[in-house]
C-alpha cells in the first residue's frame, strides 16, 4: 500500500515539474515557432506543435518520446524531406535535408565529398545533404539542355566555405541516378602540388607523368562507374610497350584494370580513357550512347602555377603534366552529349590571394579564355531559412550540446559569429 | 592683452604662462609655473615650543602630536555619543528617528592624504586604528551631530558616468538613425558608422567581417557590445580600420562600436556599459626598450665571468 502511494506522489511531482518546465520552455519556443511559421510552408505547421515539444526542455523530452507514436516522429522534422531522388526535388524542398542512401555513398562518392563532411557522415551515421538553390538551378539546366549540341560548361563560384563542393556533389548524385557516366576529379589542386614521383612521359618527351595520382583516380573511377566498364568498347588499339597492347573492341574495364595494375603507364591510360569517353558520348541514346558528366573541383588549378619542380629545380608548367593536358582537352567544348560542371576553389590553390573568389581573378586570363563561354552559378552563404534548417538538423542530431546554444540568444550569437557561412557554422557548432 | 582681471582664473594663468614662457622640457613639474606658494612648497610644521623650551601641545612628547590629538578628540566624541544614548534609553524606549550619516559618494582619506592633512608621518597601523575608530563612531545611533567632523576626513567621489559625453543621434535622408565614433587600441585606429534598422551585417574596409577576421576571438570581440545590450541583429556597421595587428584592430573596433552605440541607449544602459568596461580605452601600449637590457624587461644573458 505504502510503496504505491509513494510512487503516485512521485509521479504527481514529476508531472508538476514537467508542466512548469514546459511553461518556461514555451516562452522561448513561442518566438522560435513564429520564425518557423514565417519560413516553412503551411502544410508543415500542424507538425510544429510536436516539434516544439520534441526540441523543448530536457525533462519533458523523455516523457514526450514515450507518449509519441512512432510514425508521427518521421513527419515532425520540418527540415527533412522524404524525397531522396534529386530529379524529383523542386523549390518546395529548398532548405530541407534529404538522405543519401548508404549504397550510393560508397559507389558514387568514394573520393568526392569534402573531408569534414565525411567525418560528419561517420558521426551522424547518415549522409544528409541540404537542397540549395545553386544545385537546383544546375539540375534544372541539365534537365533542359540539348545534348546534341556541344557540351555546356557550368562554373560554381563563391566565397570560401559557402558550399560549392557540396552543390557539386548534389549535382553528381543527380547525374548518377539518371544513369550518366560521371568523371569526377575531386580536387584538381592535388594534381599540381606535392607530387612524390614525377616520371617523364613515354608518349610525349616534353611531358611528365604522375603515376600515383593517376592510378588512385582510376581506382575510384572504377568504383563509380562499374556498370559502364563492360558496356563501352574501345575504338582504337593502344600499345603500351613492345609486348603489351589493348586491342580495339575490348571493354573499357580492361583498360582501367591495366592502368591500375601498371602504375607506370597509368597517366597515359587516363588520357586514353578520357579520349574514348569524349568520342563515344556524342552518340545518341538509342545506339547505346550515354551522357557524360565531367565534374572538376578546383578547376582554377589547371591554368595556374604548380609547385612541382624538375630535377634541375625549374618549375613545371601545368601543360607539361599529362593529366592536366588531357583534362584541358575534356573541358574544351568540342564534344557533344554531356556537360562540364566545375568549381572554383581558392582554398587549395597556389599563388592566389585569399580574398579572390571571382572567376576572372582565380582562373586568370588563359583560364577564362579557355572556359569562355560558361554559365556561372554563384553560391552564397545560408539564407535565413537554410540557417534555420541547419540549426534544427544539428539540434535533432544532438550535435549542439551546450545548453545556451539551444536558446534564442545563443542562436543569435551563432548567427553573428558565423555570419551564416556553412563551413564556419559547422566548425563553430563542432565544439558547442 | 584683452583679458578681464575680475574673472581671471588659475586656468587662465597657467595658459598665459605656457604661452609666455614656452618650454620644451618633458617633465611637467620642471616647466615654469605661477601658483600660490602654499601649493608649491610643502607644508612644514611650525616651531612646536616657545622661548622657554616648553612645547605648546600637551602631546608633543608622543612624537605624533596631531595624530594623537585627533584620536583623542574622536574618542571624546564617541564617549559623548554613548553617554547620550544611555540617557535616551533610560528616559524610555524612543523610536529611532535619527538617520545615520550618508556615506554614499565619498570615501575615507587615504593614508597619504591624512599625512598631508596632519603634516606629519603616520604608520599603516596608526592609519588602520584611525579608520577603525571612525567606523565605530559612525556605528553609534546619535552621530548625526558629528557629521561635519566626519566629512572633514572623507573625500567626495565624482560620478564617473556624468563625465561620459554622449553625442546626439543623427538621421540620414531616409530617416534612418545613425551615429559615428572612433576607437584606438595600441597603434590601431578605426572609425565606425552604426546604422539602425539593419540586419547585423558589418563591413570592415569594404570586406565582410567574416573574411577580415578569420579568427573566432576577434569576431567575439566585435560581438561583445551587441551581445551585452541584446541588440545583436539590429545594427548595420560600416568600419574602416588601420594600423596595429589583428587583436588590437579588434579591440579598437569594439571600443568604437560601444561609443557609437551610446547615442542609442538610455542612461542606465550607458552606466552598465561603463561598468562592464566597454567604454574604457585600454591604456596598455608597448613598453620602451631600455639601454643595457635586451628588451623592455628582458636583461642580457648573465655570465658569471
Amino acid at each position: 500500500m505504502a510503496p504505491t502511494a509513494v510512487s503516485n506522489k512521485l509521479k504527481a511531482t514529476h508531472r508538476k515539474q514537467f508542466q512548469e518546465l514546459q511553461e518556461a520552455g514555451e516562452k522561448g519556443e513561442r518566438e522560435r515557432t513564429m520564425t518557423l511559421h514565417r519560413l516553412f510552408p503551411l502544410r508543415l505547421r500542424q507538425t510544429i506543435a510536436q516539434v516544439r515539444l520534441l526540441h523543448g526542455s530536457g525533462c519533458g523530452h523523455q516523457l514526450e518520446e514515450v507518449a509519441m507514436e512512432p510514425e508521427l516522429r518521421k513527419e515532425t522534422s520540418v527540415f527533412r524531406t522524404q524525397v531522396n531522388d534529386p530529379a524529383c526535388q523542386s523549390e518546395r524542398h529548398l532548405g530541407q535535408y534529404y538522405t543519401l542512401p548508404t549504397s550510393h555513398l560508397h559507389t558514387i562518392f568514394p573520393h568526392g565529398l569534402p573531408a569534414r563532411y565525411q567525418q560528419q557522415v561517420k558521426t551522424f551515421n547518415e549522409g544528409c545533404v541540404m537542397v540549395r538553390q545553386p544545385a537546383l538551378e544546375l539540375i534544372s539546366y541539365l534537365k533542359a539542355a540539348d545534348y546534341s549540341k556541344p557540351a555546356v560548361r557550368y562554373l560554381l563560384y563563391g566565397l570560401k566555405g559557402s558550399g560549392k563542393t557540396m552543390s557539386l556533389c548534389h549535382t553528381i548524385h543527380y547525374c548518377s541516378t539518371q544513369g550518366w557516366l560521371v568523371l569526377h576529379i575531386p580536387d584538381a589542386h592535388l594534381w599540381v602540388k606535392n607530387c612524390k614521383e614525377l616520371l617523364p612521359s613515354s608518349y610525349h618527351t616534353s611531358r611528365f607523368d604522375q603515376p600515383i595520382e593517376a592510378s588512385n583516380w582510376l581506382r575510384n573511377f572504377r568504383t563509380t562507374n562499374e556498370r559502364f566498364l563492360s558496356k563501352i568498347k574501345l575504338r582504337q588499339r593502344y600499345t603500351w610497350t613492345k609486348r603489351e597492347s589493348t586491342e580495339k573492341g575490348s571493354p573499357l574495364g580492361e583498360l582501367v584494370d591495366m592502368g591500375v595494375s601498371r602504375v607506370k603507364s597509368s597517366s597515359d591510360v587516363v588520357g586514353a580513357v578520357l579520349k574514348e569517353l569524349r568520342l563515344q558520348a556524342a552518340e545518341t541514346e538509342e545506339s547505346e550512347g550515354f551522357r557524360l558528366a565531367v565534374a572538376i573541383d578546383g578547376v582554377n588549378s589547371l591554368w595556374g602555377r604548380t609547385t612541382i619542380k624538375k630535377e634541375d629545380k625549374s618549375p613545371v608548367a601545368p601543360e607539361e603534366l599529362t593529366l592536366i593536358h588531357n583534362l584541358r582537352k575534356m573541358i574544351d567544348n568540342n564534344w557533344c552529349g554531356g556537360a562540364v560542371i566545375a568549381t572554383l576553389s581558392q582554398t587549395g590553390s597556389l599563388y592566389s590571394p585569399s580574398s579572390a573568389y571571382l572567376p576572372k581573378e582565380l582562373l586568370g586570363e588563359e583560364g577564362f579564355d579557355s572556359m569562355d563561354p560558361f554559365i556561372p552559378v554563384p553560391v552564397s552563404n545560408y539564407s535565413e531559412k537554410e540557417f534555420e534548417s541547419c540549426y534544427l538538423y544539428y539540434l535533432d542530431r544532438h550535435w549542439l550540446q551546450h545548453p545556451h546554444s539551444k536558446t534564442d540568444e545563443g542562436k543569435k550569437e551563432i548567427i553573428f559569429l558565423s555570419n551564416r557561412n556553412p563551413s564556419v557554422l559547422e566548425r563553430l557548432c563542432a565544439f558547442l | 592683452m584683452g583679458e578681464d582681471p575680475e574673472t581671471f582664473t588659475q586656468q587662465d594663468i597657467d595658459r598665459s604662462i605656457a604661452y609666455l614662457f614656452p618650454s620644451g622640457l618633458f617633465d611637467k613639474r620642471a616647466r615654469p609655473l605661477m601658483k600660490h606658494p602654499d601649493e608649491i612648497f610643502p607644508k612644514q610644521q611650525a616651531v612646536q615650543w616657545g622661548a622657554d623650551g616648553r612645547p605648546f601641545h600637551f602631546l608633543f612628547y608622543t612624537g605624533k602630536q596631531s595624530y594623537y590629538s585627533l584620536m583623542h578628540d574622536t574618542v571624546a566624541k564617541v564617549l559623548a555619543a554613548e553617554k547620550q544614548q544611555v540617557l535616551l534609553l533610560s528616559e524610555g524606549p524612543v523610536p529611532q528617528d535619527t538617520k545615520p550619516i550618508s556615506l554614499v559618494g565619498s570615501r575615507w582619506l587615504l593614508k597619504e592624504e591624512l599625512e598631508e592633512l596632519l603634516v606629519e608621518t603616520i604608520s599603516d597601523h596608526d592609519y588602520a586604528r584611525f579608520i577603525q575608530l571612525m567606523e565605530r563612531l559612525l556605528s553609534l545611533p546619535n552621530c548625526l551631530s558629528e557629521k561635519d567632523f566626519v566629512q572633514r576626513y572623507r573625500k567626495q567621489l565624482e560620478i564617473q558616468s556624468s563625465k561620459q559625453q554622449v553625442a546626439p543621434l543623427q538621421y540620414d535622408e531616409n530617416g534612418v538613425a545613425y551615429s559615428t565614433a572612433d576607437g584606438r587600441r595600441k597603434t590601431a585606429t578605426c572609425t565606425v558608422l552604426l546604422r539602425d534598422c539593419g540586419s547585423g551585417s558589418i563591413s570592415i574596409n569594404g570586406r565582410d567581417y567574416l573574411h577580415y577576421f578569420p579568427v573566432l576571438q576577434d569576431r567575439e570581440q566585435l560581438m561583445f557590445p551587441f551581445h551585452f545590450l541584446d541588440m545583436l541583429g539590429r545594427f548595420d556597421g560600416q568600419c574602416t580600420v588601420g594600423g596595429g595587428g589583428r587583436s588590437s584592430q579588434a579591440g579598437a573596433l569594439r571600443l568604437a562600436i560601444s561609443r557609437a552605440m551610446l547615442s542609442f541607449l538610455s542612461e542606465g544602459q550607458v552606466e552598465s556599459m561603463r561598468q562592464a568596461g566597454l567604454l574604457t580605452p585600454d591604456p596598455r601600449v608597448k613598453e620602451r626598450k631600455k639601454p643595457g637590457q635586451e628588451g623592455a624587461r628582458r636583461k642580457f644573458t648573465w655570465k658569471k665571468r
